[in-house]
C-alpha cells in the first residue's frame, strides 16, 4: 500500500508566480515535499523556498578559469623560451618572466576562454540539456505563462489536492510515475 | 516583493500579461515574412554575393586588386575590421555590463544586440582573413604542433593576440547568446503546430524545461558570463587598438588607445543597436517593449561615450603638442591640414559634434533624430579608424616614403559585402529567433509593467 502511494504525484498548475511561490512555502510548511517547480522564467526567491542548495558552477568556473591560465603560461614559456628562444625585434627570450608583458593578452584570453566554455558544458551536462533532448516539462504551458508544482502524495491524497486547491492551483492532475 | 520607486518610467507599455509577451515575441517566427522582407532580403543577398565575387577575385587574384601601395599597407581592410569589431561591442555591452549594473532596460534589447554583436564579428573575422596574401596558410597562425621541428607562431605579436582574442570573443559570445535563448526556443517549441517547425525548436532548446534547478543554474552562469564577458569586452578592443599602439608609428604609438578604442567601440556599437531596432520595433511591432525611454537611455550612453572619445581626441592633440617630438606634431597637423583632412573634419563633425545634441532632451526622444545621428555616428567611427590607419601611413618618417592612398572598387565591395552578409544573418535571424528574450523580459512585468505600476499606485505595495 504505502509503495503504490509513494508513486501518486499531484501535479498543480498556477498561473502566478507570486502565488505559486507562497504555494511553495505553505506546502513545505505543512511537510510535504515539493519535488519540482517548472515556471517560464526565473522565479526570485523560489530555490530558496524550496530548500534548493546554492549550485556551485562558479567555483567550477573559477577553476577552469585557473586550468586556462596555467595552459597559456605552459604554452607561451614552452613556445617561446624552452622550444625556440630567438630573438625576435629584440625581445628578451631567456627567461619567460623577462617577456611576460607580451604574453598577458594570451594569458587573459585563454583563462576567459576556458572559464567560460568549461562552465557552459558543464551547465549543459548537469542540466541534462543536448540538442534533441526531450521536453523535461510535462506541460507545454510552462513555458508560456503557467506554473506548474509536482508534489508526490503523503498520507491522505484528497487532503493534499484539497490544499493544492486553497493554496490558489487553477488545475490539479494526478499522475503515476512508473518506477 | 516587487516595491520599485515610483520615479521610474514603465518599461513595458500596455495591459500585458505573461501571455502577451510570448504571443508578441513569437509572432514574427509564426507569421510568413512581409513583402518588404523578402526586398531588403534580396538586396542584402545580392550585395554579399557581389563581396564574394571581391573576395574570390582578390584571392585568386593578388592583394594588388587593392588600393593599397608600398607605404600604406593597411587601409580599408583593417578600416573595416576595427570598424566591425566596434560594432560588436554593443551587444556585449548590453548583455553584460548592463547586467551586472542591473539595468532592467537592458532585457528587451539585449537579445538582438547580441546578435548584432555575433554577426558584426563574423564580418570582422573575414578581414584577418582576407587581407592576408597567402589565405591558404592562415591555419599557420594556430599553435599546432607541426612537421617543421614544430614551428610555432610568435607570441609577441598584437596580430597573434587578435587571433586569441577574436576567437575568444566571438566563442564566448555565441555561448552566452545561446544559452539565453534556450529556454526562449523552448517556448517557441512547446507553441508550435507544425511539425516541422515543432522539431527544429526542439533540436534548438536542448530538452528545456525550466526546472527550479535549471533556472538557479540559468542565473549563476548568466551572471558569471558577464562577469566573463565584461572584461573579455574591454580586452578585445585593447588588443585590437595595440595593431597600432605597441607599433612605432607617430600617431599611432599611444598609450591612450586601449581605453579610447573601446569607448569608440561601445559609442558605435550602440549606434548600430540603435539603427537596428528603430526599424525592427517598428516592423515588428514592438514598440510596447522597445519603448522611447530604451531609445533615450541608449542616446544617453552614446552621448557619454561620444564625449569620452571627444577627450580623447583633445588628449591626443595636447599630447601631440605637449611631446615636442616633430614626428607626432606633424601627424596631427597632416590629420587637420593634410590630404586627408576631409575625411578628419568629417571624422570630428560626426563623432565630437553630433552626439552632444543628445544633451537635449527633446531631440534625444525622438526617434527620427535618433536614427539620423546613429547613422551619422556610424559613418564617423569608420573615418576615425580610417583616419587613424591610414593618415598615420601615409606620411611618417621618410618624407621619400610619402605617398597617398585611394581605394579600388574591390576595397569598396567587399566592405558592401560585409554589409550586405550582415544583413542577411541578421534579418535571417529576426524571422526565426525570439527577437527579444521574452524570459526575462517576463521577470520584470510585475515590477516595470505599465499595468502592474498603475495597480500599485492605487493600492500600494501589497
Amino acid at each position: 500500500m504505502a509503495t503504490t502511494e509513494s508513486k501518486q504525484i499531484i501535479r498543480a498548475l498556477y498561473d502566478d508566480d507570486d502565488v505559486i511561490l507562497k504555494a511553495v512555502k505553505d506546502t513545505r510548511a505543512k511537510g510535504y515535499h515539493v519535488n519540482e517547480v517548472y515556471s517560464p522564467f526565473p522565479i526570485h526567491g523560489l530555490d530558496h523556498a524550496m530548500g534548493l542548495k546554492p549550485t556551485r558552477i562558479a567555483i567550477a568556473a573559477f577553476l577552469y578559469g585557473l586550468t586556462g591560465l596555467i595552459v597559456a603560461i605552459v604554452m607561451t614559456w614552452g613556445m617561446m623560451n624552452a622550444d625556440w628562444p630567438q630573438n625576435i625585434g629584440g625581445k628578451p627570450s631567456m627567461t619567460w618572466i623577462q617577456n611576460m608583458p607580451a604574453f598577458v593578452p594570451i594569458m587573459f584570453e585563454l583563462t576567459v576562454f576556458f572559464a567560460a566554455h568549461a562552465m557552459v558544458w558543464t551547465y549543459f551536462a548537469v542540466n541534462k540539456l543536448y540538442p534533441g533532448a526531450d521536453a523535461q516539462n510535462p506541460d507545454p504551458r510552462t513555458t508560456d505563462d503557467k506554473f506548474l508544482m509536482e508534489v508526490p502524495v503523503k498520507g491522505d491524497r484528497d487532503e493534499l489536492i484539497e490544499f493544492l486547491k486553497s493554496s490558489g492551483a487553477i488545475e490539479i492532475n494526478e499522475v503515476t510515475e512508473n518506477a | 516583493m516587487h516595491y520599485e520607486a515610483p520615479i521610474r518610467e514603465p518599461l513595458i507599455i500596455g495591459d500585458k500579461s505573461y501571455h502577451d509577451i510570448t504571443v508578441d515575441v513569437a509572432r514574427p517566427i509564426e507569421t510568413a515574412p512581409p513583402r518588404s522582407w523578402w526586398i531588403v532580403f534580396s538586396i542584402s543577398l545580392a550585395m554579399f554575393l557581389y563581396g564574394v565575387g571581391c573576395i574570390l577575385y582578390t584571392i585568386g587574384t593578388g592583394i594588388g586588386v587593392w588600393g593599397l601601395n608600398k607605404t600604406v599597407g593597411w587601409a580599408w581592410d583593417i578600416t573595416n575590421f576595427v570598424w566591425w569589431v566596434g560594432i560588436g561591442h554593443a551587444g556585449t555591452l548590453i548583455s553584460a555590463v548592463l547586467l551586472l549594473f542591473k539595468q532592467k532596460w537592458r532585457m528587451s534589447i539585449n537579445r538582438s544586440a547580441e546578435a548584432m554583436t555575433i554577426f558584426s564579428v563574423i564580418q570582422a573575422a573575414l578581414f584577418p582573413g582576407i587581407h592576408m596574401g597567402r589565405i591558404w596558410l592562415a591555419y599557420f597562425v594556430f599553435p599546432i604542433p607541426n612537421q617543421l621541428g614544430s614551428l610555432w607562431p610568435n607570441f609577441n605579436s598584437p596580430l597573434l593576440w587578435d587571433v586569441f582574442a577574436i576567437s575568444t570573443y566571438f566563442s564566448v559570445s555565441t555561448v552566452f547568446w545561446y544559452v539565453g535563448l534556450i529556454p526562449d526556443f523552448a517556448a517557441i517549441r512547446d507553441r508550435a503546430v507544425r511539425p516541422v517547425t515543432k522539431h527544429v525548436y526542439k533540436i534548438l532548446s536542448f530538452g528545456w524545461g525550466g526546472k527550479a534547478k535549471h533556472w538557479q543554474r540559468f542565473e549563476e552562469v548568466s551572471l558569471v558570463l558577464a562577469g566573463l564577458a565584461t572584461p573579455l569586452v574591454l580586452s578585445v578592443h585593447t588588443i585590437v587598438s595595440m595593431d597600432f599602439a605597441t607599433s612605432v608609428i607617430p600617431g599611432w604609438h599611444t598609450t591612450i588607445f586601449p581605453p579610447y578604442f573601446v569607448a569608440g567601440a561601445i559609442f558605435s556599437g550602440f549606434a548600430m543597436v540603435q539603427t537596428l531596432l528603430i526599424i525592427m520595433r517598428k516592423l515588428f511591432k514592438l514598440e510596447d517593449y522597445i519603448t522611447i525611454q530604451h531609445i533615450e537611455m541608449m542616446n544617453i550612453i552614446i552621448m557619454v561615450t561620444g564625449s569620452i572619445v571627444g577627450v580623447a581626441y583633445i588628449t591626443e592633440l595636447f599630447i601631440a603638442w605637449y611631446s615636442g617630438v616633430e614626428y607626432e606634431q606633424y601627424a596631427f597637423l597632416n590629420r587637420a591640414t593634410g590630404p586627408y583632412k576631409w575625411a578628419y573634419w568629417s571624422m570630428m563633425f560626426c563623432n565630437v559634434f553630433s552626439p552632444q545634441f543628445m544633451w537635449s532632451k527633446k531631440l534625444r526622444t525622438s526617434i527620427m533624430f535618433t536614427f539620423f545621428i546613429s547613422i551619422v555616428v556610424n559613418i564617423g567611427m569608420w573615418f576615425e579608424r580610417f583616419v587613424i590607419i591610414v593618415t598615420s601611413l601615409h606620411r611618417d618618417y621618410l618624407p621619400s616614403s610619402w605617398s597617398m592612398f585611394s581605394p579600388t572598387f574591390v576595397d569598396v565591395g567587399i566592405f558592401l559585402g560585409t554589409i550586405g552578409f550582415f544583413f542577411v544573418l541578421f534579418l535571417l535571424y529576426a524571422r526565426t529567433f525570439p527577437v527579444i528574450a521574452q524570459a526575462e523580459l517576463k521577470t520584470i512585468l510585475k515590477s516595470s509593467g505599465e499595468n502592474y505600476k498603475k495597480l500599485h499606485e492605487q493600492h500600494g505595495d501589497h
